[in-house]
């Protein structure tokens, strides 16, 4: 299920192996992801998917090994990394606008630059007439819509987004799929996405990194390249759907 | 999920919340209007001793006569409530400026924690009337004096809530900014600075209670104006009206002192809402 792609490597990850004192939580990681590209990470619950994350951010600093963003360290300082977090993370006494904002203005962009990109990603999103409301006085997607469309606004180097739907019900999750995949392709930014729903991984992904139990390493990437909008009930859907759900039963 | 629907929601979401205060106003209204109607029922009926307890009427046509009398504690009322608010504002706004801020850098930075709490935990336990053969030594029995005696009234909430308030902040949010690549230096201000404003508030608002009541006992110290002493002059030539007055003014600047903090609070918590 390879396919072949042209696009330069972006982000390279180097045996990254994270431990928790005698726990070994994440075991001589090493992939690329090339620019652009939608990678979405799944694996069962409690196999380290969220440590990974934050060993990419550096939330967390990994035990070993190391990521590389075009061959140089990651430092959040020199590059643009955006992360969607799980829980709701819109400042609350910003304004949607500051909320999109707030990254550009940490980067110390220049005011009209930052101006334009807010505008951009309201437009974007549909949120021109919420500018100025708060995240309180949406609804939960309402504020989730925010944080995606702070991340996207970063125009990032790279985007991390850790089960950011996770507490949403079907529709809602449907309606801010498609709206990430569109973001995606309007600024082309590169997204890796952890999920443990298989469904919203092959609907979302060119390539799915499926992980094994912790410690953690990965056991097989799969390209899917089904054409977009993409059909949950097309048979092809469904064969992938089911061969990433075979590679991750544990039982 | 139309944005027509959205503005819409919101906009009707806003006049209820504006009928539902409007209705808290006129109850809180009704209360005190009971109180009064009560009392002013046990005086007429002589259910009370009208020389003990004055009846409202009585309460009210002595306000009146202070406003523009000095007798018998020697001020007109509107001096001795100038006395009073300097005494207990000097007092209240030290302990802001300089609590809130020790609380704020002891709550996010942990040196500066292990430095000073050990001296605070000492001193937070002390009462400040405990405090008054002191300062008198120290200061006399001036403005400064009654000052200082209101300022450790008032110092210790503003520390332990901005303490709290700081320490409360959610681990998600300075995430988001590390992730973004700000300092921390930055992150307490963008993010730890206003997430902790709520206890703040709280904090300021006992501070403001506490400045307050403990006006008449700074006011014992040797006083020359003020509500406090009005009051203790009043209990000296065994005039009920007069504390009373006294007391019901300390109570109506209180309420409005508070009134006051409390449109500053919801002016910078505007962004406050309960979902």
């Amino acid at each position: 299920m390879q396919g072949e792609d042209s696009r330069p490597i972006k982000v390279e990850v180097k045996n990254l192996t994270k431990r928790f004192g005698d726990l070994l939580v994440l075991d001589d990681m090493s992939f690329n992801i090339r620019k652009g590209e939608f990678v979405c990470v799944v694996g069962p619950t409690g196999c380290g998917k969220s440590t990974f994350l934050n060993c990419l951010t550096r939330i967390h600093m990994p035990s070993e090994g190391d990521l590389f963003i075009d061959g140089v360290p990651a430092d959040p300082r020199k590059h643009n990394i955006s992360f969607v977090f799980q829980e709701p993370s819109a400042l609350p006494w910003l304004t949607v606008e500051d909320n999109i904002a707030y990254g550009l203005k940490i980067k110390r962009l220049p005011q009209e630059e930052i101006k334009a990109r807010v505008d951009q990603i309201l437009d974007l999103m549909g949120l021109q007439e919420s500018r100025k409301s708060y995240p309180g006085e949406l609804s939960v997607s309402g504020e989730q819509r925010i944080i995606i469309g702070r991340s996207f606004a970063m125009k990032p180097d790279l985007l991390l987004m850790d089960e950011p739907y996770g507490q949403m019900d079907v529709k809602m999750r449907f309606y801010l799929e498609d709206e990430v995949v569109r973001l995606w392709k309007e600024l082309g930014s590169t997204v890796i996405f952890i999920t443990h729903n298989i469904e919203e991984a092959v609907y979302l992904a060119e390539k799915v990194m499926i992980l094994t139990n912790k410690p953690a390493k990965i056991k097989e990437e799969v390209m899917i390249d089904l054409p977009r909008p993409r059909d949950i009930t097309d048979p092809k859907f469904i064969e992938y759907r089911n061969y990433i759900t075979d590679k991750i039963k544990w039982w | 999920m139309e944005k027509q629907d959205l503005g819409a929601q919101l906009i009707a979401w806003r006049q209820e919340q504006k009928k539902e205060s409007i209705r808290y106003v006129l109850l809180s209204i009704a209360g005190i209007c009971s109180v009064l109607a009560i009392w002013q029922a046990a005086a007429m009926l002589g259910l009370v001793d009208a020389k003990l307890l004055p009846a409202p009427t009585k309460i009210l046509e002595t306000l009146i006569f202070k406003l523009g009398n000095k007798a018998p504690d020697g001020n007109v009322l509107g001096m001795n409530i100038m006395a009073s608010l300097r005494v207990a504002l000097s007092g209240f706004l030290t302990a802001i400026v300089i609590g809130v801020p020790l609380g704020l850098l002891m709550g996010w930075w942990t040196y500066a924690d292990r430095f000073i709490r050990p001296i605070f935990e000492l001193v937070r336990p002390v009462p400040p009337i405990a405090w008054i053969p002191l300062v008198v030594v120290w200061m006399g029995v001036g403005l400064k004096a009654k000052a200082l005696i209101i300022f450790f009234t008032a110092f210790v909430p503003c520390v332990i809530n901005s303490y709290t308030g700081i320490k409360l902040t959610s681990r998600t949010l300075i995430d988001v900014s590390r992730t973004f690549g700000a300092p921390n230096h930055e992150i307490f201000w963008k993010v730890g600075v206003p997430s902790s404003l709520p206890m703040v508030f709280a904090g300021i608002r006992v501070a403001l209670g506490n400045s307050w009541s403990t006006l008449v006992a700074a006011e014992m110290l040797a006083a020359s104006a003020g509500l406090g002493y009005m009051i203790q002059i009043g209990r000296t030539v065994a005039r009920p009206d007069i504390v009373i007055v006294g007391m019901v003014v300390i109570g109506g600047i209180g309420a409005v002192l508070s009134l006051i903090l409390s449109r500053a609070e919801r002016y910078f918590l505007r962004w406050k809402v309960d979902r």
